[in-house]
């Protein structure tokens, strides 16, 4: 690892003022940036620890949604007894990520701007259609999600907060790479009211809406309305740990279970 | 040079470091804790693990400067001073827990936290799940969920003795 400097701002506007230096970047759990430094595949001049932030902690019901601050940890999301009885899928997911140390530290707003494919995180801001609070606007989980590790997030941008709408039914299932427990394809639905989303992860190079399941589910909220349906591996992933065809494979076979999940 | 004032085991430091300091090898390098172990550079090992006020961290996948402040609590901390090992030490050996070693002090700090969470007790499946972030190439980790069952049964005050393995 390249040394850097080290910042621990106090609050949300002196952090964006450090990283309006193109040179810096934020670290927040650093289960993501800290690998990728230790490889050299990043030179920051200098980084800023959002941890001692606190406008950017807890988690709190606020009218028909559960808004988790940036610096929540995956732990705490999925062990949080009001997300478990509003959002359960909610906490699944974050109580399934990686493992019991990097769910210890790592956290959702790292996460969530990490935008890494094969993250838990971007599906469930997909599928249940959340809002994403920065230190400058509101963005739309749909305007958020732009590509392989990018998003709508400036350069000197901080997430502040997920906002994630009460829903009537969620389930979210993947199929995990067994040896680093990232996502090789995983399917997050939501149903409210009459609105259907269907996110799918780790298939493709950024999470994305599958627009077929979502038209079939919300017409009949049931496996059966999956039967019909096939995921295209045009353009999905393929490496070492599956074709493009063996993932638009799992991203039926999980739609099933996420459905199932969900009830 | 940024400097760290943390608890170890009990003692308080103050070091200087870098910035790129990892909590590892504050802990190896300078206050020369050899116990914590290094097995990848891809945080997916889990021989590294130590407690960060009480909960089980990949010490190897946090700066030093990020445990300013802290309680950390290494594999050396967990003996009596009059060299009584902690139950899952003891358990650990009665169970044969380990071939090489290399893995085990991540092992037992990662147990102990494990074990803490479960205050109602464990099942063998919560064991093999909760050791997700551990790696162990020699073992084929039976011995370990054996191990850390038994070690649970004293910790939680079930038994007075870790019960004494099957022959
Ligand atoms: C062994 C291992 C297994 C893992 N398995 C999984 C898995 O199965 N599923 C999964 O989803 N993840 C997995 N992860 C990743 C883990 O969840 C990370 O913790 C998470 O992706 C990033 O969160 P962080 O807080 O650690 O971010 P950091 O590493 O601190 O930061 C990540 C990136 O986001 C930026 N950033 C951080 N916070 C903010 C903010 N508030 N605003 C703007 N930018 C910010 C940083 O500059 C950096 O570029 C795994 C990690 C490891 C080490
Ligand atoms: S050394 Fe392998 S996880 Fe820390
Ligand atoms: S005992 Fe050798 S790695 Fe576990």
């Amino acid at each position: 690892m390249y040394d850097f400097a080290y910042h621990k701002p106090a609050s949300v506007a002196d952090a964006v003022k450090l990283l309006a230096d193109p040179d810096t970047k934020a670290i927040s759990g650093g289960h993501t940036l800290l690998p990728a430094l230790k490889h050299r595949l990043n030179r920051p001049s200098a980084l800023v620890d959002l941890s001692g932030i606190a406008e950017m902690k807890g988690i709190r019901r606020q009218g028909n949604a559960i808004v988790v601050g940036a610096l929540t940890r995956h732990v705490e999301v999925a062990t949080n007894a009001e997300v478990a009885a509003a959002i359960p899928a909610l906490a699944y997911m974050a109580g399934h990520i990686g493992d019991v140390q990097v769910r210890n530290r790592g956290t959702i707003g790292g996460s969530v701007s990490n935008n890494d494919p094969a993250a838990d995180y971007p599906a469930a801001v997909l599928g249940l259609g959340a809002t994403v609070h920065t230190s400058k606007r509101k963005i739309a989980a749909d305007d958020f999600f732009l590509g392989m590790f990018t998003t709508a997030l400036e350069a000197d941008e901080i997430l502040v907060a997920v906002e994630f709408p009460i829903v009537d039914k969620a389930g979210y299932a993947k199929m995990k790479n067994p040896a680093s427990r990232y996502v090789m394809a995983g399917v997050f639905v939501s149903k409210a009211g009459g609105a259907v989303r269907v996110a799918v992860n780790g298939a493709g190079p950024c999470v994305f809406r599958q627009a077929d399941m979502e038209k079939a589910l919300a017409a009949n909220w049931s496996a059966d309305a999956l039967a019909g349906i096939s995921q295209s591996p045009d353009g999905l992933n393929a490496d070492i740990h599956g074709s493009a065809e063996y993932r638009a494979h799992l991203v039926g076979v999980m739609a099933k279970r996420a459905l199932a999940a969900a009830g | 040079m940024p400097q760290v004032t943390l608890t170890v085991n009990g003692q308080a430091h103050t070091a200087e470091v870098e910035g790129r300091t990892l909590l590892v090898e504050l802990l190896r390098e300078k206050l020369r804790l050899t116990g914590t172990h290094v097995g990848c550079d891809t945080s997916q090992c889990g021989a590294c693990v130590v407690h960060i006020n009480g909960e089980s961290v990949k010490s190897c996948t946090t700066l030093a400067v990020m445990a300013d402040g802290a309680n950390v609590t290494t594999i050396e901390g967990l003996a009596a001073a009059d060299g009584t090992l902690h139950a899952m030490q003891e358990a650990f050996r009665e169970y044969h827990a380990l071939q090489c070693g290399f893995c085990t002090p991540g092992m037992v700090m990662s147990a102990i936290d494990l074990v803490n969470k479960h205050p109602d007790g464990i099942t063998e499946q919560q064991i093999r799940e909760g050791l997700e972030g551990n790696l162990c190439r020699c073992t084929g980790y039976h011995n370990i969920v054996k191990a850390i069952a038994a070690a649970a049964d004293v910790m939680h005050g079930k038994r007075t003795e870790i019960a004494r393995a099957a022959e």
